[in-house]
């Protein structure tokens, strides 16, 4: 007999889909049910077979040659003259993400102070997760008084709630959410169609500047440090509306 | 759409959306190569339809909100794959992609892992699963993508994306672990 699950939900399982609560469950699951443990070791296997054997295949020189003159845009390296100056600072910023993330994932070792110690993939799993049937806000609304007084009792400090509506941000709601072992607010804004993630949590370390936006798989994130709060958003927007939410919070 | 013609389209965007474009777009070419070598199952298909893609990508550019540009993207190539395969191999994409759900696999971790060392024959396996089939596993295992950048490039919902991956994922092992023979023949 086969199991519903071994059909769909160890898939999902497997690739990190489900969120903290269904997983915990699937992994109860898991413990008793021979055909999803075998569904799963088989997806395993498999992924590291396809890891091993290398089947990427990237674009051939010539194809990017001919794409990049029949675009006409400017070689690498090459300066070209219309490209505003604030273009090459995005650019100096994404040359910067690589030192960026090594400082922003510092490893957690075991400190009780968690300040910068949440990883990038933390947030972005956070962010996944929380876009999946109902669990994206725990009070939904978009009134910061009904939002902001949600958190009290439930957290050891106080999240900042506030509602950008009239800057093109309207605040949906709130929620809690787990960061790097400790509980974080995570506040919910809309963006045209999109949503955004503000996670919130104290901190001890003095203030930082909104910091260089970073980005993987889709998903870019920026940082900052205001007055003993540290705060992390993520969404598929653009790093540039990130930066303008990150304005309004620090204003 | 645009109303450009082949020829000297490029030049509806301006430097800024052209900047924009090399910064936002141009690094997933790999990304749109590599999608529709698998889904064509031809290297020097893939050549010309990832420079078609690329280039309406950057004709619609103009239409792209900021967001996911490689989902963006892919989608793209996506469906510019799917209709020169309308075009040219129309019977590949009539394959049937429902099949018997409940066989039962007898693939070992083992025995795939012995199958995996042979580069090739990973490569004929994935040939062989139908298109749609085949797509998941490609951006899923090689992409990396999420189910729901899978679910934007393939216009459909999540749930439909996690059963195609089983589904997938089941077929791809049985076709690993199958004799040779019975692969279903394979287009030059």
């Amino acid at each position: 007999m086969s199991c519903d699950f071994s059909g769909t939900l160890v898939h999902a399982y497997f690739d990190g889909e489900l969120d903290a609560v269904r997983a915990a469950e699937f992994e109860r699951h898991l413990e008793n049910c021979r055909d999803c443990t075998a569904t799963l070791g088989a997806a395993e296997s498999m992924r590291s077979t396809l890891q091993r054997a290398q089947l990427y295949e990237t674009a051939p020189a010539n194809l990017r040659r001919k794409i990049r003159a029949e675009l006409k845009v400017s070689s690498p390296g090459a300066s070209s003259s219309s490209i505003a100056a604030w273009r090459w600072l995005a650019v100096a910023a994404g040359i910067l993400l690589v030192t960026g993330v090594a400082w922003f994932a510092v490893p957690r070792m075991g400190t009780t102070s968690m300040t910068s110690s949440v990883t990038s993939t933390e947030i972005l799993d956070a962010h996944i997760r929380s876009l999946q049937a109902g669990h994206l806000t725990d009070v939904a609304s978009t009134d910061q008084h009904t939002v902001k007084p949600w958190f009290d009792g439930k957290l050891d400090f106080i999240p900042p709630v506030r509602d950008y509506m009239d800057e093109g941000f309207p605040l949906i709601g709130g929620r809690l959410d787990v960061l790097g072992e400790r509980n974080v607010a995570a506040l919910v804004y809309g963006r045209r169609k999109h949503f955004i993630n503000v996670f919130v949590w104290p901190t001890k370390e003095p203030d930082t500047p909104i910091h260089p936006p970073g980005s993987k798989q889709g998903y870019q994130w920026v940082h900052w440090r205001h007055q003993g709060m540290e705060f992390c958003a993520v969404s598929d927007v653009s790093a540039q509306d990130l930066h303008e939410l990150a304005q309004l919070f620090i204003q | 759409m645009s109303a450009t013609g082949q020829g000297k389209g490029w030049d509806v965007l301006d430097s800024q959306d052209r900047a924009r474009f090399e910064q936002l777009v141009l690094p997933h070419l790999d990304a749109a190569f590599n999608l529709s070598r698998w889904l064509l199952r031809s290297r020097t298909d893939a050549e010309d339809v990832a420079q078609e893609a690329l280039l309406r990508a950057f004709r619609f550019f103009r239409g792209f909100n900021g967001g996911d540009a490689r989902a963006w993207l892919l989608q793209i190539v996506r469906n510019t794959c799917y209709t020169w395969l309308e075009k040219n191999r129309q019977v590949e994409l009539m394959t049937e992609f429902d099949e018997d759900l409940h066989q039962q696999s007898s693939a070992t971790p083992e025995a795939l892992a012995i199958a995996g060392d042979n580069r090739e024959r990973l490569a004929r396996a994935l040939d062989t699963l139908p298109v749609r089939f085949r797509e998941v596993i490609i951006l899923r295992e090689l992409e990396g993508c999420s189910y729901k950048e899978i679910a934007s490039i393939t216009s459909a919902p999540i749930g439909t994306v996690m059963s195609a991956l089983a589904r997938a994922r089941q077929r791809l092992q049985r076709a690993l672990t199958q004799p040779a023979q019975q692969e279903a023949p394979r287009e030059l």
